[in-house]
Parts: structure tokens; C-alpha cells; sequence
């Protein structure tokens, strides 16, 4: 019964909270909505004997992920003068309607509904979640594992990548001469000070600059 | 006990907020925030089947789901950062250099 309303509470705050992160206009406090839902899907989490994925829950999603959208938020400085009263949104409410209708009539009639977790219960592992996660991780899933790592790279060097801001000119003799490899700077090249062969020899060859540095 | 459907209507409803928050929200940021409660969606959907089947898989996947969502923050917040450079707004209206 005090499961129940754990649950009850979890549910609904993670909803209310979700509602106001796409309702509220301010976009900090939609954040801050955010990290509320994170917080009690967490407990949702917790309420289902998965503690690893709650505390991975709130260290990774509600520590490093939202203070990484909160930063750029503030970063940014925006001004929030949106309206939601055009002709997209009462499209999406609709078919938002619809389809919690057809997924909630689907549910209903599926067997999965009279289901509670007494079985889960009574045949608790002996050994610990984490310490399961460990084992299944690095045995049956050791490929995505791997995988999941790639694709980690690739967010690094995308994110590095598409963030770099490309200098407007070199300066002369300064430590964004390892930039010229850059086609946007390449005209800068020529203005640095030196012999014309010099300047020539740098605009030829950019790269050995880099083994300089 | 709570039964398993009250986490998959729980899970539904989530997701249904999130793809209306894509849909109507015009700020780059928030229509970011509405896929992460898509995916939160799909988390817990996982976590209450993997704890229903007496199994640890689907915990597994939603960790690689979190492990997913964090790389697309980094490349999406690098996107509006870009973005902002360019055109001083993150209103996916005005955003529309690609567009014939």
C-alpha cells in the first residue's frame, strides 16, 4: 500500500513537472521543471528495485546533462516572447490526444494489465543490481558496450568539432599560426611580416607549423 | 504491489507530452528538453518490463539510452551554440538556411 503511494507520488510529480517543462515560458524554469522529473522518475526507478539506473538517473541526467543545457542557457541570454496559441499547437494537441488514445486502448486490452511484481519479490536475486548490471554488461553486452563507447567519441569530436570557432585572421607570429590549415584563414596567410620567401614557404607548407608548436 | 501498466501509462502519457512539447514549442532548447522526456519515457518503460521479467537487460539498454541522450546533448547544445553565432536566435522559425 505505501508503494502504491510512492508510486502515486513519483507518477504524478514526474507528469505535472513534464507538463511544465513544454508549458512554462521562462526557459530556466523549464529547466529547473526538468530536473524535477528527473528527480522523480529516479524514484520511479528506485520503487522498481533498479538503484544503479537511479543513481546513473540523477548523477548523469540531473548532474552533467542539465547543468550542461543550464550553462548554455544562460550562456545564451534568451528572451522568451513565445506564443503558444498558433495554428501548429492545437495540431499537436490533437494528435497528441490520439495517440495516448490509441497506445491506452491498445494497453487495456493486452494481458500485461492485471500483472503485479510478486513474483520479482519473492525471487530477489542473491547478488546485488549493480553487481548484476556489472556481469551482464560485460558479458552478454560487451559489443554495444563498446559501441555505446564509439558513439561517445563521436559526440566528443562532433561537439568539438562544431563548436570551434573558426579565428577571423592569424595573428602575426602568435600561437593561431596552427589555424592556417583553415581555408577560411588562408587570405590572412600573406599579411604576416617576414621576407617574401618566408611568407611564401609559410602559405606553401601550414603544416609544419604544427610540428613547431 | 503496483501493477506493471500503471508504469507503461505512466511511461505513455510522458511520451505524449514529450512529442506535443516537440511539436508546439518553438525554442531550439526546449524542443530539446521534450525529446530527453521522450527518452526518460522509454527509460522507465524498460526499467518496469526489465523488472517484471526478472531480467537486468532492459536496465542495461536504458543505460545505453542515458549514455545516448548525454552524446546528443553535447552535439545539440554544439548545434545551437553554431546556431546562435550565426543568427542571434534559437526560434527553429527563423532557422531555416537550409530551406529553398
Amino acid at each position: 500500500m505505501a508503494q502504491l503511494l510512492f508510486f502515486l507520488y513519483f507518477a504524478g510529480m514526474a507528469l505535472f513537472s513534464s507538463v511544465l517543462t513544454i508549458g512554462l515560458r521562462n526557459p530556466i524554469y523549464c529547466t529547473i521543471a526538468l530536473l524535477s522529473t528527473f528527480i522523480h522518475v529516479a524514484g520511479l526507478f528506485v520503487l522498481l528495485h533498479a538503484e544503479f539506473i537511479a543513481a546513473i538517473q540523477i548523477i548523469i541526467y540531473a548532474g552533467a546533462v542539465l547543468i550542461l543545457y543550464l550553462f548554455v542557457l544562460m550562456l545564451l541570454d534568451l528572451k522568451s516572447n513565445e506564443s503558444f496559441l498558433h495554428r501548429q499547437s492545437w495540431i499537436a494537441l490533437f494528435f497528441g490526444l490520439v495517440i495516448l488514445a490509441e497506445i491506452l486502448v491498445v494497453l487495456f486490452k493486452s494481458p500485461i494489465l492485471e500483472k503485479t511484481g510478486a513474483v520479482a519479490v519473492a525471487a530477489a536475486p542473491a547478488i546485488g543490481n549493480t553487481e548484476a548490471i556489472g556481469l551482464s554488461l560485460f558479458n552478454e553486452y560487451l559489443l554495444p558496450f563498446e559501441m555505446v563507447g564509439i558513439i561517445l567519441l563521436g559526440g566528443i569530436i562532433g561537439a568539438l568539432v562544431l563548436a570551434k570557432q573558426p579565428r577571423p585572421a592569424a595573428p602575426v607570429g602568435g600561437n593561431g599560426a596552427h589555424h592556417a590549415d583553415l581555408p577560411s584563414i588562408q587570405p590572412a596567410a600573406p599579411v604576416q611580416e617576414g621576407t617574401p620567401e618566408e611568407v611564401g614557404a609559410r602559405s606553401g607548407q601550414p603544416f609544419d607549423k604544427i610540428g613547431s608548436l | 504491489m503496483v501493477p506493471l501498466s500503471y508504469y507503461v501509462i505512466v511511461s505513455t502519457v510522458m511520451f505524449v507530452i514529450g512529442l506535443v512539447g516537440v511539436l508546439i514549442r518553438k525554442n531550439f532548447l526546449i524542443i530539446l528538453f521534450a525529446i530527453e522526456l521522450m527518452l526518460n519515457a522509454a527509460n522507465i518503460n524498460l526499467v518496469a518490463f526489465s523488472h517484471y521479467f526478472q531480467t537486468v537487460s532492459g536496465q542495461i539498454i536504458s543505460l545505453f539510452i542515458i549514455t545516448i541522450a548525454a552524446a546528443e546533448a553535447a552535439i545539440g547544445l554544439a548545434i545551437i551554440i553554431v546556431l546562435f553565432r550565426k543568427k542571434a536566435t534559437t526560434n527553429v522559425d527563423e532557422i531555416s538556411l537550409l530551406k529553398w
